[in-house]
């Protein structure tokens, strides 16, 4: 068996691809890291850097750091937890929610939509720590047995939060384990060297033998079965954190599917923004193809769609129930101080995805690349929008003339959290295979008799 | 793999049992394993292992197994984990009763999400366990039958257990269905 980072391309096969060729093009991503790829890694981890410094300076100095102003006291950083929590979403719906429909297109980008949901909570689940400002009792939030026999509430949607995200990373992170199992043992029959002791390990000794498999696919479905209503739950759960409050703006029954909506478009830019560069960088153009990227612009418009619907039915209700103050809390939003973050929102969400109707633009990859990086931008500033306009612009508040501007802790400690997602990303793909060994060559035609060599 | 010490006796036979004798097919085409698959079953083979890189329902329907355990193990854990966050919620509240504009103090609907997510976490655990447990005790044999790291790749395989006096019959079984490649251990 040759050294992984030495191996070389292995060639195009005529006819179709065959297991050999799948194996052998996914396993070469976990070669010799290239000067490239160090220097993604040296810029995601200088962006952390640059996180973990504003975040002890707020830690000495308190949250006061932050620009808090009343009534503004949910700003940056819940923004950003809503951000990341929504990132995480659509690698569930690929990976859980299209299992259980049978698309076979899915298996090509599924992976990497799952590492990027397990790391996307991973940063999500920094924010309400740093948010909390005495951040050393962040483990007051458990329900543990203390001094004063005091449990937490729950009837607060925070504490439901606590739950959802907490089985959510559990939850994703043991479906992106069980996944890695088999393309971990294929690796493993490849490699030489420290990295077949190391994926020797990880394997837990999976062979493919028809027991493993037989335990292994009625498990893996039913953490599907599991996996498809959790994600649905954990951002309608994100969503009650505002519609149980009764602040104009949030308090409305529409948020959860507006949410869930708005978190797979998210997530589904997101998808995009990582897989163009990975394609691009680890040779993967006849494994990840056009195809695949068409079918991720056709999620995105269909989520985007639901978003621009929402966009709609919050201002109409707004009008529609005649309530002052919901009719001024949206005149504030679209008009106010804050028109252009509203602006932003509605132009990156509901007008930008129907650029996808056009065939021409969903093909066209360095277009999606373009547009996933607008979709990221919209759908922070549609948390922005929500959080802190709807605070700031409360129209019951004598006060409410408070501008909320963010300070350089939060733009520093928001962008550290790029800095950790991108730094967890980069170190995975690299460890573990980022596209799915098994599952690539599950939806190929078998090899049989008549049709040798996997052909079509 | 050997382990690199000598050990004792009783250690020596349980980390390093000695190699089931048998028979090892190496198949390049899903049709041919299934043909044998349906030929050891009528020589009445019924203790052999199928090794392939990917699940195939031809594979699956060729040697009619049982549906796996594992929803056993999923469906408790549910049960389970919905019976967690239920006491969690209600005995929480009863513990220490916050009492607000004489509603009442363990109110099911809002603990409805703990006892979902509950649920959902302890049915996933539990999964895990269940592929967890019988995948390592249905490959009660694991480390002591034939392999080979091309069945990660992109070769199916057999593994017979067979002695001296069988082996002879079931390579025959294995060439004439198509195998590749046929080992003795």
């Amino acid at each position: 068996m040759a050294d992984l980072t030495v191996a070389p391309a292995p060639p195009k096969p005529t006819r179709g691809l065959t297991y050999d060729y799948v194996t052998r093009t996914i396993a070469r991503t976990l070669g010799n890291p290239t000067r490239g790829y160090y220097l993604l890694l040296a810029s995601a981890v200088a962006l952390l850097g640059v996180g973990v410094v504003c975040l002890l300076f707020l830690l000495r100095y308190g949250l006061g750091l932050a620009g808090y102003s009343h009534p503004v006291y949910w700003a940056v950083y819940i923004t950003c937890f809503v951000f990341w929590v929504g990132i995480a979403h659509s690698g569930t719906l690929i990976s859980a929610i299209l299992f259980l429909f049978r698309s076979a297109w899915r298996t090509a980008v599924y992976r990497t939509a799952e590492a990027m949901t397990v790391f996307a909570v991973m940063t999500a689940g920094l924010f309400p720590l740093i948010h909390i400002g005495r951040q050393w009792h962040f483990y007051w939030l458990i329900p543990y047995p203390n001094e004063r026999g005091l449990w937490p509430n729950f009837k607060s949607p925070l504490v439901w939060d606590e739950f959802a995200i907490g089985t959510y990373f559990t939850v994703s992170t043991v479906f992106l384990i069980m996944g890695l199992i088999p393309d971990i043992a294929a690796v493993r029959d490849l490699a030489t060297g420290w990295r077949k002791k190391l994926y020797t390990l990880c394997s837990v000794g999976w062979r493919g033998s028809n027991e493993e498999w037989r335990h292994y696919t009625r498990g893996y479905l039913y953490l599907a079965a599991l996996a498809t209503p959790l994600v649905l739950s954990v951002h309608s759960v994100v969503s009650w954190d505002f519609a149980m409050a009764i602040v104009p703006g949030w308090h409305a029954t529409l948020f959860a599917p507006y949410f869930v909506a708005g978190a797979i478009y998210s997530g589904v830019g997101m998808v995009i923004t990582l897989l163009v560069p990975i394609r691009k960088l680890f040779h993967l153009e006849e494994i990840i193809t056009v195809h695949h990227f068409e079918n991720l612009a056709k999620l995105c418009l269909l989520t985007g769609s639901i978003v621009g619907y929402a966009y709609v039915v919050e201002y109409f209700i707004a009008w529609y129930s005649g309530n002052p103050n919901e009719r001024a809390a949206f005149w504030y939003r679209a008009f106010g101080p804050f028109w252009w973050a509203s602006w932003t929102m509605i132009i990156c969400n509901a007008f930008l995805p129907l650029l996808l109707w056009i065939k021409k633009i969903r093909t066209n990859i360095l277009a999606l690349f373009v547009m996933s990086i607008f979709v990221n931008i919209g759908m922070w500033f549609e948390r922005y929008v929500i959080i802190v306009v709807s605070l700031a612009g409360e129209p019951y508040s004598e006060w409410s003339n408070a501008t909320y501007n963010p300070t350089w802790a939060d733009w520093g400690i928001m962008a550290g959290s790029f800095g950790w997602f991108f730094m967890w990303f980069l170190l995975f793909v690299k460890n573990f295979p980022a596209v799915s060994i098994s599952e690539v060559k599950e939806v190929l035609p078998p090899p049989t008799r008549a049709r040798v060599a996997g052909g079509h | 793999m050997t382990f690199p010490i000598p050990l004792p006796r009783p250690l020596q036979e349980l980390l390093q049992p000695p190699p089931t004798p048998g028979v090892l097919g190496v198949f390049a085409h899903v049709d041919a394993i299934v043909e044998a698959i349906g030929r050891l079953h009528a020589g009445g083979h019924a203790d052999f292992t199928v090794y392939s890189p990917v699940p195939r329902h031809e594979i699956e329907d060729a040697l009619g197994e049982p549906v796996s355990p594992v929803r056993i193990f999923t469906l408790t854990g549910g049960i389970a984990g919905c019976a967690f966050g239920t006491w969690l919620s209600l005995w929480m509240s009863y513990d220490w009763p916050l009492v607000l504009g004489g509603k009442p103090v363990g109110s099911v609907p809002p603990y409805v999400v703990i006892m979902f997510e509950m649920t959902i976490l302890f049915g996933a655990l539990s999964t895990i366990l269940g592929i967890v447990f019988n995948a390592l005790f249905a490959a009660r044999r694991r480390g002591t039958i034939l392999y080979d790291p091309r069945f990660t790749n992109d070769k199916f395989g057999i593994f017979v257990p067979a002695g001296a006096d069988a082996a002879g019959r079931v390579e025959t079984l294995l060439k004439t269905s198509g195998a590749e490649e046929v080992r003795r251990a």
